[in-house]
């Protein structure tokens, strides 16, 4: 029946970490169930009614018994609750250096998008020893990433961006899973990802000519979709100009007053999806909704596009 | 009606009640707790029945996947395409329902429902509830949620599939999946009556717990069920109109056009693009701040039954009383700052996400308390294995596996590779069958003389017993381990994974669900225990345990009036082996012989 490891492989820097902690909270839970077990069917024997044993000291409340079995289990959980802190932090916070992977879940399928501009469906290539970090948004409802190997799993929501990092440590073929419930085909959300060594991967993605960069590809949208046309210097319309304003706190006027949001993912979809929810201090509202004309991975283009050009200057 | 709290002479107020007149307002439409409580038991366990046998089948496909189901898959999925095959719409119905029915409609009716009703009046020494008439309400409020979750089986699309947690879009997308298109309205509102129900049923307890207590009936004498009864009664109340609010508001979502839950553009199914504005991460906080509590008010009547009855059973005073209160009103207020730890991948910030684990860590230590006070009540006491006592002892050691398994997921590392897995699923069934379910058989076995006025078949109790264990073991250790695996759940087709297809895992499988199948067999000798028991068990008399709570010092079963007089109470419930004394047992109702001094923590 053991014909399967009781461990998925582990395939990034993270698993091994995660294992050690979850085998310390098996040892805890074994000691404390079988101390458990042995103690009620231990008692259930012993004093059984109509066997003779010694009664006599059994006391009917004791407070150092009491706070010897909080102060125990109060220790155990303080260990528990640092050791899994600081992973946790850790599994949040992604290098700077990290390469990022747009992501888009559908039912059901993944869409996955490199910064070099190539994509791929339910399929990730990733290089070997590099930390690679996953922006990831859903088209339809909830889905989770999820990838045993690497022992991470995130939820994947519309309307919203999240992140997850991983830095790959086995070169292989690993499963990816969609772990949220999804709908009918929920079970065949299903795919696998590659790692590869840092040469290869170059190789795999220049397999099919160096194409337009993600953010190219953005620049490109941007001007079909007639954005340009307002926020490159308009004579006619009033519009604020985009580059630098990437990452930027945005004055947004609410009522009579100011308030500050900060340009990310989510300020910019919105900003595109619905341009009233959020007006730039200083402009009229005039800026059309784009729902249902561009979708997920479009307007993750754009959003990469307008990330590219947060350090350049404004020409106001 | 009868006396407050602070009498202590009889008082001259109080008066029997006039008689029901016909057989309706007795029997059907009844402000009698004890009737409404029996009601609540029927009903229940035929919901129970219906909610395993779709496990069964939920069981089949994960062993022996699109092998059609013997016997059911004929008339259940009709469409002779699919060769008797289960489509996975159907596979998913079966695993929200299954959940739905057994958490709404059964283990919560069943523990506070039933056991609420019938025993808190007599346990304090009450005439009936505070409200009986809002008790009859809170019965029959449960039947349009009956109808409607049956219902929806039958209306276009099918019943809800969005899983018993309903999360939006999935659940507020008219095209997100079959269910969702009418089945979901349908479960909305089959869920707030049962809610309704559960509320003012709760606040008829607490009313009824702070105002009619017999003469002598301090706080501190109550026996522990009515304390954890009081204590659910508590959460219910504060925890259910929140729960009340997000059904209403995803109905709203779905009827009327708000966008509570729809994110800005979103659109599922290639339905045109709402405007949004709403977020889905709103509901899961919504229904998690219910949810979280309400698997305290699944388990804490379950602790107070087991301490009653392994005390009883031990004939030994229940070890440390007040700590065993502290715990329990502690692991209700944590309960409501943990909700959080059912959302650590939702993309929460790290710092809130380690504030909830703290908190949620933290509910280890109360848990502690009550687990290791148990075993010390059962430490140097004269132990008789009654059924009753074996499933209160099987509560205790898989309560604290399914409570230790919990940590599993406290730690957010650990809990993001186990999250969504089979893991889960064995760690839920540890707590809601290895603790409510068993607590539950303990109260029948317990509680069923005074309920019906006689006896269960001691040895079909043992019997029944040793299976179920045995069973239960086979049927949800080895998710633990599949879980861990990789093993998700919710999946209608676990062939599309490569490593389920190993012989390891599929060999598991069939494991878990040929235990499964004899678990639910099981429960058969139990259902013969249980009616034949009711018309021809033998005549059990007043008080056939021997035990001291004030639901013993009336007849078997009670007259509709409860005691003839209101008792007069002296003492805890739990002074069992008192030195000196005659028998092994001092009703509450009997003064503590003069030599006696009580322990102070007792007293
Ligand atoms: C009709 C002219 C017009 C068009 C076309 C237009 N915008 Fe805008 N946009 C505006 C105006 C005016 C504002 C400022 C008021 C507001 O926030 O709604 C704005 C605001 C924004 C902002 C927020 C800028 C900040 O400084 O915070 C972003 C981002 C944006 N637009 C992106 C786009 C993209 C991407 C497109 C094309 C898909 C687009 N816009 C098309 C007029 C336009
Ligand atoms: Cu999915
Ligand atoms: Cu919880």
């Amino acid at each position: 029946m053991w014909d399967f490891p009781l461990f998925p492989s582990q395939a990034s820097t993270n698993a091994p970490r995660l294992d050690a902690l979850m085998l310390f909270e098996v040892g805890v839970l074994i000691f404390f169930s079988l101390l458990i077990g042995v103690l009620v069917v231990g008692f259930g024997i012993r004093f059984r009614r109509g066997n003779a044993v010694d009664r006599s000291n059994p006391p009917t409340h004791s407070q150092s018994m009491e706070v010897v079995w909080i102060v125990i289990p109060m220790i155990l959980s303080i260990l528990m609750y640092a050791w899994s802190t600081q992973l946790f932090f850790d599994l949040y916070e992604a290098p700077a250096d990290a390469a990022q992977v747009d992501v888009v879940g559908k039912q059901w399928m993944w869409y996955l998008q490199h910064p070099q501009g190539r994509s791929e469906t339910n399929e990730l290539h990733v290089p070997l020893g590099r930390p690679v970090k996953l922006n990831m948004t859903s088209q339809d409802v909830i889905h989770s990433f999820f990838i045993p190997a690497f022992r991470i799993k995130q939820d994947v929501l519309p309307g919203r961006y999240t992140s997850l990092w991983f830095q790959p440590s086995k070169v292989g073929v690993y499963d990816l899973f969609c772990t949220e419930y999804c709908g009918t085909n929920h079970s065949n959300m299903i795919g696998k990802v590659y790692v590869m060594e840092p040469a290869d991967y170059e190789a795999w993605l220049s397999e099919k000519g160096v194409g337009p960069s993600q953010a190219e590809e953005g620049e490109r949208l941007f001007v079909q979709h007639h954005c340009a046309g307002c926020h490159r210097g308009s004579q006619t319309v009033h519009a604020p100009k985009l580059e630098g304003v990437y990452g930027k706190p945005v004055p947004i006027q609410d009522g009579k007053d100011v308030r500050f949001v900060t340009a990310d993912d989510r300020y910019i979809r919105d900003s595109i999806l619905l341009p009233q929810g959020e007006v730039v201090a200083g402009y009229e509202p005039i800026m059309p909704s784009f729902k249902d004309q561009i979708n997920e991975p479009d307007l993750l283009k754009i959003i990469a596009y307008i990330k590219s050009i947060a350090n350049r200057e404004t020409s106001q | 009606m009868s006396a407050g709290p602070n009498a202590t002479e009889p008082n001259p107020h109080d008066h029997i009640p006039a008689a029901a007149s016909n057989f309706l307002t007795r029997y059907v439409f009844s402000t009698d707790h004890k009737v409404i409580g029996v009601q609540f038991l029927f009903s229940s366990l035929f919901f129970f029945a219906v909610g395993g046998l779709m496990a069964m089948v939920i069981r089949w496909q994960l062993a022996w996947p699109w092998k059609p189901v013997p016997i059911l898959s004929q008339w259940l999925w009709s469409s002779p395409g699919l060769g008797g095959q289960m489509p996975p719409e159907f596979y998913n119905k079966l695993f929200t329902m299954h959940a739905t029915i057994m958490i709404f409609f059964v283990i919560i009716p069943l523990l506070t429902g039933a056991f609420g009703n019938f025993l808190i009046p007599l346990m304090i020494g009450a005439r009936d509830m505070a409200f009986p008439k809002l008790n009859m309400f809170s019965y029959w409020i449960m039947w349009p949620g009956f109808v409607l979750i049956t219902l929806s089986f039958f209306v276009e699309g099918g019943a809800a599939e969005a899983g018993w947690t309903s999360y939006p879009p999935l659940a507020t997308a008219a095209r997100s999946t079959p269910g969702s298109l009418n089945g979901q309205t349908y479960w909305l509102l089959a869920l707030l009556c049962a809610g309704i129900s559960s509320l003012t049923g709760s606040i008829n307890y607490i009313t009824t717990i702070v105002m009619l207590r017999s003469p002598g009936m301090k706080m501190f004498r109550m026996p522990m069920t009515v304390w954890a009864l009081f204590i659910t009664a508590l959460l219910q109340a504060f925890a259910l109109p929140v729960l009340t609010s997000a059904l209403l508001m995803q109905t709203l979502d779905r009827l009327a056009g708000t966008n509570f839950f729809t994110p800005v553009g979103g659109a599922v199914a290639n339905a045109p693009a709402a405007v949004g504005g709403g977020a889905p991460l709103l509901w899961q906080h919504l229904f998690w701040f219910y949810s979280h509590p309400a698997v305290y008010i699944m388990i804490l009547p379950g602790m107070g039954i087991a301490s009653d009855v392994i005390s009883t059973f031990s004939r030994k005073p229940l070890f440390g009383y007040k700590p065993m209160v502290i715990a329990m009103g502690a692991i209700a207020g944590l309960g409501f700052i943990v909700w959080g730890h059912h959302m650590f991948q939702s993309g929460m910030n790290p710092a809130l996400g380690a504030t909830f684990m703290l908190s949620t860590m933290m509910i280890a230590l109360p848990s502690a308390i009550k687990v290791f006070n148990w075993i010390g009540t059962m430490w140097g006491g004269r132990i008789q294995y009654t059924s009753a006592m074996l499933n209160a002892m099987a509560f205790v050691s898989m309560f604290i596996i399914g409570g230790l398994s919990g940590i599993f997921m406290a730690a957010t590392p650990v809990d993001i590779h186990i999250h969504d897995t089979y893991f889960i699923v064995g760690h839920i069934h540890y707590v809601l069958f290895g603790g409510s379910t068993f607590a539950v058989f303990a109260g029948i076995y317990y509680w069923f003389p005074k309920l019906f006025g006689r006896m269960m078949s001691e040895r079909l109790g043992l019997i029944h017993f040793f299976l179920t264990f045995l069973f239960f073991n086979g049927t949800f250790f080895f998710m633990h381990i599949v879980g861990w695996h990789g093993h998700m759940r919710r999946i209608a087709d676990p062939t599309v994974y490569e490593f389920l297809r190993t012989p390891g895992v599929v060999g598991m499988n069939q494991f878990m669900t040929i235990c499964a199948f004899g678990l639910g067999a099981s429960q058969l000798i139990f259902a013969w225990n249980f009616f034949y028991s009711l018309v021809a068990g033998p005549v059990a008399g007043p008080n056939p345990w021997k035990a001291n709570s004030l639901e013993w010092a009336t007849a078997s079963p009670p007259p509709y009036y409860n005691f003839e007089t209101l008792p007069r109470v002296y003492h805890p419930p739990y002074e069992f082996s008192v030195p000196g004394g005659e028998d092994d047992f001092l009703p509450q109702t009997t003064p503590l012989p003069d030599n006696i001094t009580l322990d102070p923590v007792m007293a």
